[in-house]
């Protein structure tokens, strides 16, 4: 009880010290004074270490389950495993807010840090924008989530952690995620800071690429995480289902790859100064909109703890009053920053990062339309309605196409200007690509004209990144990340025409056959564990060539909370993943068995990996003088 | 009348928004077609026109109503006012019991008769989907 107190108190001089930090900064800032920026220093450590000290203090009460602490008492329970106990400090509410304040002081202090190069009155500004963002959180945090609220009497035992989220991959999920949404916050402050000191050329766009590159694979890996955890935890199979909280993952993560691009421009050419403005502030806005999404209760999943009107309500005059300031700053400043009057010749890396920028503000919206939509409309009519994959599929894959072949030309060009001659290696490129991809249409064997010509575009992309990565001077981070993006929509496109699935009800000793495969339902077995018990089917699967492979899949019962999940069984290869789930219906002998095939699953995982190596290598990577 | 930059900047602005107003109205337009509205089966017992499209079912799972063969389950959704039969053959989710919350998507057969394709799985076993609760609650 005493340590929640102490927690609480930690936060609350964190919160202090963001006062002292912002109003120094903000009445100091026209003085000339050497002390400002060691003052600035010291309490943004010291804002650090309370936040520090406020986390520990509730991973401390988790581990050893203080029962006095709300928190705790909501989300864990005396037999857990140690590892969801840490794991369960950020699987709820207050916790995860506690997770996002901590990396966002952390991240401030780190630029603070290596930003020392960079003119002084950016890095104050960047400082007083950063901080209203903290301190906006900061308050947030305290009046409305506090994650040391305090109960008596004191609970004898926890309530548990959902079980469906007592899982590896989704332990470290939100982590991963927040240091990417955290990361874009320095971004936005970075860019208003400026804007308004008249910073935005090309020496602040090599600066802030870094950030962009950290949250921007950050957030790809927390992506990933989710995605593999949906796959396998959620059992239906899939790997994106289009469901609003992945899509307003999808959505900063849509506008900092266009940042990405185009904050190269303006670092190389000093060109598109505005729109990079534009950009980071809009990221930015995703992020918090995401939050705001999520937290308020509006869109129902997983990620929806206790449903708090007051929070949604906090962070939308929130993200107002952000949208508002950063409008204004826009605005007045938009003269300081004049944009170069150079003409952009039509073949030219420049051309195609815009068109890069094109389409992905395209995707965006649609992304935004189909999530944003059913809520407007739910508020306005109370009609209520849901947007499924045939809309976005509808409106995302025949624009693909044309994206992918400027994809595939795009990085070939120079800045400036580009001097096209015929060479006789693109005929061999096309008759290459052709043949590739009529063995390709020829082993999926495909009539859907869309689907060829999905394919042709994806291997004349493949083909031409890994052509990239032989040429002399060329950027191998940027050539990872887009073969990893070609792959990614190869296997994606293979996993989604060829997989298959069988759903019966089936008792034990029966078997169906799904196309090559023979299913065998041979035995059940029941297992007692120390937080759940569990009923283990095992399944005998034998294929045409009579290989046989033994699955065996769970349904668990949680004891606390009571709650049945289902945990698939996969068996993984090369080329393709096996997939049972089993599900009870009613207390009957009868088990509801889905069977699944599916080609090239590990692939997918793969690919996203490999984007996210070319992220890191951009990083780390010194050196970065491309052409 | 105007100069030669001029016009072509207008155009430009012109062709930008006649784009987007264009785009933005296509959006809309499939967007028509791929909606999924939801209805209880009180709604659906009233609606004056037969609908065709593919909707979204919730209530609640009647008592003793869920039965089970090797191919699909059959149920029944109640709001307690009316109810409708249900056919479903797909994986059931966890937490699809008898007197829980329930939301099914799929299409018509006729007022009684509902084909699904997809339960929607819920997560926890008190929660109750609003919509279905927002439709009780009217009851």
């Amino acid at each position: 009880m005493i340590l929640s107190n102490i927690g609480f108190l930690s936060l609350l001089f964190g919160l202090i010290s963001s006062f002292i930090v912002f109003l120094c900064t903000v009445l100091n800032i026209k003085k000339n004074s050497l002390n400002l920026e060691k003052k600035i220093y010291k309490f943004l450590t010291l804002q650090f270490f309370f936040v520090i000290i406020g986390f520990f203090i509730l991973l401390y009460s988790f581990l050893i389950s203080d029962f006095s602490n709300e928190t705790v008492y909501n989300n864990s329970h005396s037999t857990k495993p140690v590892f969801y106990k840490v794991t369960g400090l950020w699987g709820n509410h207050e916790g995860s807010l506690l997770l996002w304040l901590l990396v966002l002081t952390s991240f401030m202090l780190f630029f603070f840090l290596s930003s020392k190069n960079e003119p002084k009155n950016f890095r104050l500004y960047t400082v007083i924008f950063h901080q209203i963002i903290v301190i906006g959180f900061f308050i947030f945090v305290l009046k409305t989530s506090n994650p040391f609220d305090i109960l008596f009497p004191i609970p004898s035992e926890g309530l548990g952690l959902n079980p469906i989220l007592q899982d590896p991959a989704l332990a470290i999920h939100p982590p991963i995620l927040y240091v990417g949404y955290v990361g874009t916050s320095i971004i936005f402050a970075s860019a208003l800071a400026a804007m308004v000191t008249g910073y935005v050329n090309n020496i602040w766009a090599k600066n802030l690429k870094k950030w962009v590159l950290i949250s921007w694979t950050f957030l790809t890996g927390g992506i990933l995480l989710g995605s593999i955890w949906a796959y396998y935890e959620l059992g239906w199979g899939g790997f994106w289902f289009w469901d609003p909280v992945e899509n307003i993952s999808l959505m900063p993560w849509l506008s900092l790859t266009a940042l990405l691009h185009c904050i190269s421009t303006l670092e190389k050419r000093d060109l598109l100064k505005n729109w990079s403005i534009i950009l980071s502030i809009v990221t930015f806005m995703l992020s918090v909109t995401g939050t705001f999404l999520v937290r308020s209760g509006i869109l129902n999943s997983v990620h929806t703890f206790a449903n708090d009107p007051s929070r949604g309500i906090y962070i939308l005059i929130f993200l107002f009053v952000i949208i508002f300031v950063s409008f204004i700053i826009f605005l007045i400043f938009e003269s300081k920053n004049l944009e170069n009057k150079k003409e952009i010749f039509f073949l030219s890396k420049e051309t195609s990062v815009l068109i890069n920028n094109w389409f992905m503000i395209y995707f965006l919206s649609v992304v935004l339309i189909g999530t944003v939509y059913p809520i407007f409309l739910d508020v306005i009519t109370s009609e209520k309605i849901s947007v499924g994959p045939p809309f976005y599929h509808k409106l995302l894959i025949p624009f693909l196409v044309p994206f992918f072949l400027f994809m595939s030309v795009g990085p070939s060009m120079s800045w400036i200007k580009t001097n096209l001659k015929f060479k006789i290696s693109y005929v061999y490129y096309f008759l290459f690509t052709l043949i590739l991809t009529i063995i390709t249409i020829y082993f999926l064997s495909q009539k859907d004209i869309l689907i060829k010509i999905l394919i042709f575009s994806l291997v004349f992309l493949t083909i031409k990144t890994i052509v990239n990565f032989l040429k002399k001077n060329t950027n191998h981070a940027q050539n990872l990340s887009h073969l990893g993006f070609a792959m990614l929509m190869l296997s994606i496109l293979f996993n989604a025409v060829t997989s298959t699935e069988t759903i019966k009800n089936i008792k034990v000793g029966e078997s169906f056959i799904s196309k090559n495969d023979k299913i065998t339902f041979e035995e059940i077995k029941t297992n007692e564990k120390k937080n759940y018990s569990s009923i283990i089917g095992t399944f005998e699967i034998k294929n045409v060539n009579d290989k046989i492979i033994k699955l065996y899949p769970e349904i668990r019962i949680y004891n606390q909370p009571v709650i049945a999940t289902s945990e698939a069984a996969i068996k993984t290869t090369l080329f393709k993943d096996r997939f049972i789930t089993i599900n009870l219906i009613k207390d009957e002998q009868l088990f509801n068995v889905r069977y699944q095939n599916k080609p090239f699953m590990i692939w997918i995982w793969i690919s996203t990996l490999i984007i996210i190596f070319g992220g890191a290598f951009a990083i780390f990577n010194k050196k970065k003088n491309y052409s | 009348m105007y100069g030669k930059k001029v016009r072509l900047r207008i155009i430009f602005v012109i062709s930008i928004l006649t784009t987007i107003i264009l785009s933005v109205y296509i959006v809309l337009k499939l967007l028509e077609d791929d909606v999924v509205y939801f209805k209880s089966p009180t709604e659906i017992k009233q609606s004056s026109e037969s609908i065709t499209k593919k909707i979204r079912v919730g209530g609640m799972v009647k008592k003793n109503s869920i039965t089970v063969d090797n191919q699909k389950v059959l149920f029944i959704i109640t709001d307690f006012k009316n109810e409708i039969n249900v056919i479903f053959v797909g994986t059931v989710p966890n937490l699809f019991q008898e007197e829980k919350g329930v939301v099914a998507e799929g299409v018509l057969e006729d007022r009684n008769l509902f084909i699904a394709d997809k339960i929607l799985a819920k997560h926890d076993e008190n929660y109750m989907p609003p919509e279905v609760k927002k439709s009780l609650e009217q009851k």
